[in-house]
């Protein structure tokens, strides 16, 4: 029988693997990107949670997460595009513009 | 019984794919085994019992986020030059694994006073919306602060891509 433990531990073995990508990725969408595997995660537990502790609660909070994903995926390729506009590179090591 | 296998299978492909963008070179391979992640996540949210969520996921992150990625991987045109990792690969993965086993252990020695028996999986789709719009203990101020908040990230998208 699968229990909630066994979502919750998925959801942390990919929130794990997008925290990883965030930490090593130098190209600013493969970051973008790892933000959304993070982001799935965290809906995984809360649709887990609103399964086993019997409250939609849950799945009301996955929709409006992936409502801020949706927008926040907008502005952040938006952002990512712009940069590449005026520095023609994606590499969050090179834009160092605002760095001390 | 079938649902367990299911769930086994999509976890494991889900995993998998997740490690595949995390650790592929190529950003636009990546990108797709990012969209291959989120098919199997809408499979998991099927094992859950949440069908209106599995719908939500295959039509806003297969649908629309993964073709945003795929189009701004086209507009940066850096293909090419792939994603190579940077110095720090290494305490990145032991950071990772230090949550995981945190996460893990927290999970298996929490009470999560699970209701028993559980409740038949039916259609969610009207008991999320009674859920949503309850004048009572309803979310319709959050709702339409979400519908705001996608208005502006649209037109925020926009004003920031658009050429000057």
């Amino acid at each position: 029988m699968i229990g909630l433990e066994h979502f919750l531990i998925l959801s942390a073995i990919l929130f794990s693997i997008g925290i990883y990508g965030v930490l090593v990725k130098r190209n600013a969408i493969a970051i973008l990107m790892s933000i959304e595997i993070m982001l799935n995660a965290v809906n995984i537990a809360m649709v887990a949670f609103s399964r086993y502790l019997a409250l939609l609660t849950g799945q009301v909070f996955a929709i409006f997460i992936i409502t801020v994903a949706a927008a926040e995926a907008a502005v952040g390729l938006a952002i990512v595009v712009a940069i590449y506009r005026s520095r023609r590179t994606v590499d969050v090591g090179e834009v160092d513009l605002m760095k001390w | 019984m079938g649902m367990e296998i299911a769930f086994w299978i999509l976890a494991a492909l889900g995993v998998g794919s997740a490690l595949a963008v995390v650790l592929n070179r190529d950003i636009f391979r990546a990108a797709l085994f990012l969209v291959f992640c989120f098919f199997t996540i809408a499979g998991i949210y099927i094992t859950i019992g949440a069908d209106f969520l599995a719908g939500v996921q295959v039509l806003i992150y297969v649908g629309a986020i993964s073709i945003l990625i795929i189009f701004a991987i086209m507009l940066t045109r850096q293909t090419q030059r792939g994603s190579p990792s940077n110095r720090l690969p290494l305490p990145a993965l032991v950071i990772g694994l230090a949550f995981l086993g945190a996460m893990v252990f927290i999970v298996l020695t929490t009470n999560w006073h699970v209701v028993t028996p559980l409740p038949e999986a039916g259609p969610t789709t009207g008991a999320i919306a009674l859920e949503l719009f309850d004048p009572e203990s309803g979310f319709v101020l959050p709702f339409e602060i979400a519908s705001v908040l996608l208005l502006a990230a649209a037109i925020g998208a926009i004003v920031l891509a658009r050429e000057k």
